[in-house]
């Protein structure tokens, strides 16, 4: 982003997480409540990164793991004459996403209270933040008046 | 045609009101069912029986609000998918592919990414700065408000409206759609307001607004808010308390209930079909202003809708599910998924049997309606049985049509009010004071 830009800037999805990074502008006068919210948005956002970037990569190997077991008791090799890699069709799969799902299952409730708790605890420090800017801004106008 | 629809059909996802977007797929049938999807959102208020030219509006779905049913946002395919299909061009003729991607780019103009091929997957590798611009912002709210399935939902409300056996009340039917549409748009956007991360990881849901960051949580939930408020209060300031109750209960319900619930257990199914059957009973109750028989039995009927629409559709969006941590039936439990979806097929039949018994329509509509679901009933068979893509999709498509094929004959079977009355009138003369008493 560029240096004179007062606002944040997100970028494209992660390759891992899908998740698109955000970098936080930092006002050169931050109060300590929006240094709050920006630790908060930092935090949140370094956790989600983390989480679904393991997250989406234990699902691929563990997706090609399961392909090749498969194809193996059929007595298929991975790549076929024309190079192409073989893969299973949907209701093969099937037994591997029910597996998958039930074993994330824990990790997944722990992770949606967290991100629950984050995102209400953010959402609300960015309420927090607007007010007092409105309040400032109103302060600011009727000085303006006044003068 | 098969290639075209998988395309399509990435991320189909939990509706919230279980309805998927309309699909526009080069096939014929589809796209004159298009054509006639967009002329059914009019209401043609030609009050002649013989012809029922009252042309109701068309409760298709759109993937999904008020229940987005997780799925409900349908592939409305990401624009950037539309480059993979030209190679499927060259199997098709030069008209039928010129066809297509009129339709492509007239459905991508109603879609989510309004951005041309190419464009668009170019962009979103740029960094963007996050700045609200004014001018997106309708846009924008409409994308987060799930504006179309909103639409739908709104359009089940009115047909519950219209089969109410009350005379019909125009401020009053509008009050009514109007507050059940700002509910719905305050319960979609707290739904996307919840599932950033979530949304971000499936390709249906990959392009919404808060995941690309056009808008803030703070705004979305002001937004929400701003829809909720008022929505619920000319509900129940403007219609009747009953209604204002019932939506803030679906609200609440769709929020608190179903949204966490899709991470939790695969119970959320049939709290999102109680989500999306709540509607007709508020446009009901609006109407008479009070639950009868009859409301329930409108519910009842979408709530039975639900299964199978949502269970076909979700049959192909297991892989998503899986790696989303979505407990969804057709991942953990795929028999039930499709024994669920049959046996509410045929409870359509039961429901639709029920209907002129509570003395809502007259004997016509079981028996009209008794071709449709015999073969939506053949196709959740031929889903349970075969348990394959292609049945899957057939059911889908079938549900599409439907339900707005079925709540159309209910309409023109209805049952007269004051034929009721006056039973021994001649059939003709009873038609005639009809239509003087409800014209205005």
């Amino acid at each position: 982003p560029p240096a004179h830009s007062h606002s944040d800037w997100i970028g494209p999805p992660d390759k891992h997480s899908n998740l698109r990074p955000i970098i936080f502008y930092v006002p050169p006068e931050e109060s300590a409540l929006e240094w709050r919210l920006r630790e908060a948005r930092q935090e949140a956002q370094a956790s989600n990164q983390r989480f679904w970037a393991l997250h989406n990569r234990a699902f691929r190997q563990e997706k090609e793991e399961f392909i090749y077991s498969r194809l193996k008791a059929k007595g298929v090799e991975m790549r076929d004459e024309s190079g192409q890699k073989a893969t299973l069709n949907a209701e093969e799969m099937a037994d591997f996403y029910k597996d998958f799902l039930s074993k994330n299952l824990k990790k997944h409730l722990q992770y949606n209270r967290d991100w629950y708790k984050r995102n209400f605890r953010i959402t609300f420090l960015m309420g927090q933040v607007a007010l007092v800017r409105a309040l400032r801004w109103l302060r600011q106008r009727k000085k303006n008046i006044e003068q | 045609g098969l290639f075209v629809w998988r395309l399509r059909n990435t991320g189909v996802q939990q509706i919230p009101y279980r309805f998927v977007p309309l699909y526009h797929i080069a096939n014929d049938r589809l796209i004159t069912f298009q054509y006639f999807n967009f002329l059914k959102r009019m209401y043609v208020t030609q009050y002649n029986k013989d012809l029922s030219q009252r042309a109701k509006p068309k409760s298709d779905s759109i993937e999904s609000p008020f229940h987005e049913p997780q799925q409900l946002d349908q592939g409305k395919k990401v624009a950037h998918k539309i480059s993979p299909l030209s190679p499927v061009h060259q199997s098709w003729s030069e008209t039928a592919s010129r066809n297509e991607l009129r339709e492509m780019k007239s459905a991508a103009e109603t879609e989510d990414s309004v951005i041309p091929v190419g464009a668009e997957s170019k962009e979103d590798r740029q960094w963007k700065e996050m700045k609200l611009r004014l001018d997106d912002l309708p846009g924008i709210l409409a994308r987060l408000s799930k504006i179309k399935l909103t639409a739908l939902v709104v359009s089940t409300a009115s047909a519950g409206f219209a089969m109410a056996p009350v005379p019909f009340e125009l401020t009053c039917f509008l009050l009514a759609s109007l507050g059940t549409g700002l509910a719905s748009c305050a319960a979609n956007s707290i739904n996307q307001f919840i599932e950033v991360p979530f949304d971000s990881n499936m390709n249906r849901t990959k392009n919404r607004p808060l995941v690309r960051g056009q808008i803030s949580p703070l705004l979305a939930v002001c937004f929400a808010a701003s829809c909720g408020v008022p929505g619920i209060a000319l509900l129940t300031l403007g219609v009747n308390p009953l209604t204002g109750a019932l939506g803030a209960f679906n609200i609440f319900l769709y929020t608190c209930c179903y949204t966490p619930l899709k991470r939790m257990s695969i119970a959320n199914t049939w709290v999102g079909a109680v989500v999306g059957a709540i509607p007709p009973v508020m446009g009901w109750t609006a109407a008479t202003g009070s639950l009868d028989a009859g409301a329930l039995l409108l519910g009842g009927i979408l709530y039975s809708w639900q299964f199978p629409h949502f269970n076909a559709l979700s049959w192909g969006l297991r892989e998503d599910y899986s790696r989303g941590g979505y407990c969804m039936m057709s991942v953990t439990h795929p028999g039930l998924c499709r024994r669920v979806a049959l046996r509410h097929c045929l409870a359509l039949i039961g429901l639709s049997a029920v209907a002129p018994v509570l003395d809502i329509t007259t004997w016509t509509f079981p028996l009209i309606s008794l071709p449709i679901n015999l073969y939506i009933s053949y196709l959740g068979f031929r889903f349970y049985r075969d348990a394959d893509r292609s049945s899957s999709r057939k059911l889908f498509f079938c549900s599409l049509w439907h339900l707005p094929m079925l709540l159309l004959v209910m309409f023109t079977c209805k049952k007269s009010v004051l034929e009721k009355e006056d039973k021994g009138d001649l059939p003709g003369r009873s038609r005639e004071r009809a239509m003087e008493i409800r014209l205005p």
